[in-house]
């Protein structure tokens, strides 16, 4: 069985919070306690949506040491490929899930002097359990959280009255912006920025800081993609002899999957390499969206990330 | 003939780079004897108007030529030791985005490296290269004792007295290669020191 360990829960809250935004907590069927994790780690949710089962990684935002329950939050993203659609209508008080055990590919580099977290909107997630984990350790940390407007804003107030010092909120409406290059010039020796937002923020911290001479190993960002349909190809799986049809809305994973073919993954999200999976031979070109492979081994052809990238052509034979 | 090429060894043993400019708001470049010679090669006036320079001359008369340069700062310090307190300030006032140069002795870039890793920056985003002399600092596994500036296999610990053989295995803790007793099995079976790559 591929993927991390997996854990039966009920959900025990569902607490909108805004417009877009739901948290929902799991606790374990069996009454029993959850494993502790460090801030920054996901889960990935299983759901059972006709005859679909999607798998979506959500970064867990409790407390990292609570063993009792874990919390996520879910925007609703009416344009996305029906995850959070699921979350948000179907899921009911007391409905039993199964989600894994936490994966985390975005924690705290610990040997840091001073941890500097910018967030855009949902993004804030993975922050909110770090913080807890800082505030145990002690750790120095700063935030500076993006917001569309105050309406949206999830989790600002809360962060505001508990760490008035290191909290700063921008809202997009206000036009207020973070003023990055004079925020990332003054920081100590020894800061790691963190990034979890939109992809053109993500971008937009991680080329910045490079500009300004941050060392790669002091930046820090966290996307999940989410695949993206495309149009339908077919893949001959070698190991397993099997020819797999990958329709136009579900991600070659998925597709692999469906034929019960036990593929390995983690984050589901183009980020851990987890399901990187050897091409045998191809007639056509890939179309690589993963944060994985490096842009040779894009170009080279040899492999793939079946998770959000896709394929284009006459032929496809994979080593699976 | 400031540059040496290290034989190929086991993957203890460190290695080092080549300077180059690497853009960044601040930098900071140690330079032990001859190590002024690979700030010579990369300095521009954009580059020296943000830097400033350390330079430990240990009998080298580079002074003048790095003065020319007109670095941001320039300080010269009669040894490493004399320079540390100077070198621990500025990297504690320093801000990200700071870039760290360190050339010289393979001794003086070890433990420059661990006073920049302990105010938090990546052992790999510190830019080394050796120049001049291949002596090594080593130290003693039996008495723990550092024995400075080592050209000779074996050498005698200049704290406790032992014949050491100098290994290549290095302790990036302590920014020196190991030495070990070299006539443990056969006390006072010393064979003739050599240079270190001899
Ligand atoms: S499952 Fe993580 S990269 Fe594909």
């Amino acid at each position: 069985m591929s993927g991390a360990e997996k854990i039966q829960v009920k959900v025990t809250e569902i607490t909108p919070l805004n417009e877009l935004v739901t948290r929902f907590r799991f606790e374990r069927v069996d009454g029993g306690q959850l494993p502790t994790f460090s801030g920054g780690a996901h889960t990935v949710v299983e759901m059972q949506d006709g005859g679909i089962t999607r798998l979506n990684p959500y970064s867990l935002m409790s407390d990292p040491f609570e063993q009792s329950s874990y919390t996520i939050s879910v925007r609703r993203d009416d344009q996305g490929r029906g995850g959070s659609l699921f979350m948000h209508r179907q899921v009911k008080l007391g409905d039993e899930m199964t989600i894994s055990y936490p994966v985390n590919l975005f924690s705290l580099d610990l040997r840091a002097r001073k941890h500097l977290f910018l967030a855009g909107g949902i993004g804030i997630t993975p922050f909110l359990a770090q913080i807890k984990q800082l505030d145990v350790l002690h750790g120095q940390w700063e935030l500076h959280y993006a917001c569309r407007n105050q309406a949206l804003a999830s989790y600002a107030d809360e962060l505001a009255e508990r760490h008035p010092h290191e909290t700063h909120i921008y809202y997009d409406d206000q036009k207020q912006a973070i003023d990055l290059k004079g925020l990332l010039n003054g920081q100590p020796l020894g800061t790691h920025v963190y990034v979890c937002g939109p992809k053109g923020m993500i971008d937009w911290v991680c080329n910045t800081a490079q500009a300004q001479g941050w060392p790669a190993d002091c930046i820090h960002y966290e996307e999940f993609l989410a695949p993206q349909p495309g149009k339908p190809f077919e893949v001959h799986l070698k190991a397993s002899g099997k020819t797999v049809y990958v329709g136009e809305h579900e991600s070659l994973l998925e597709a692999i999957e469906r034929e019960g073919v036990d593929a390995p993954y983690l984050c589901r999200g183009g980020a851990c390499g987890q399901c990187e999976t050897v091409v045998l031979d191809h007639e056509g070109n890939f179309v690589h969206r993963d944060h994985w492979l490096t842009d040779e081994e894009k170009a080279a052809g040899k492999k793939i990330m079946p998770c959000v990238s896709r394929f284009e052509g006459k032929s496809l034979v994979l080593d699976r | 003939m400031s540059k040496f090429e290290f034989p190929k060894s086991i993957a203890s043993r460190p290695v080092w780079g080549t300077l180059e400019f690497r853009s960044g708001e601040h930098h900071l470049m140690i330079a032990e004897a001859e190590g002024a010679e690979a700030v010579l090669d990369i300095a521009t006036p954009d580059l020296m108007a943000k830097t400033h320079i350390i330079y430990i001359p240990r009998g080298t008369d580079y002074a003048d030529k790095l003065r020319a340069l007109t670095p941001a700062q320039f300080y010269e310090g009669p040894s490493y030791g004399a320079a540390l307190p100077r070198i621990r300030r500025v990297l504690e006032d320093a801000h990200m985005g700071l870039q760290v140069y360190l050339t010289g002795t393979e001794g003086m870039m070890g433990q420059a490296m661990n006073e920049a890793m302990a105010v938090g920056l990546p052992h790999t985003a510190i830019q080394t290269e050796h120049r001049g002399s291949t002596a090594r600092r080593m130290q003693c596994v039996h008495c723990k004792g550092i024995t400075e500036d080592v050209e000779v296999d074996p050498f005698v610990c200049s704290h406790c007295g032992l014949n050491l053989f100098v290994r290549d295995h290095y302790s990036r803790r302590h920014a020196a290669y190991q030495g070990v007793r070299v006539d443990a099995e056969d006390h006072g079976n010393v064979p003739e020191p050599k240079g270190i790559y001899e």
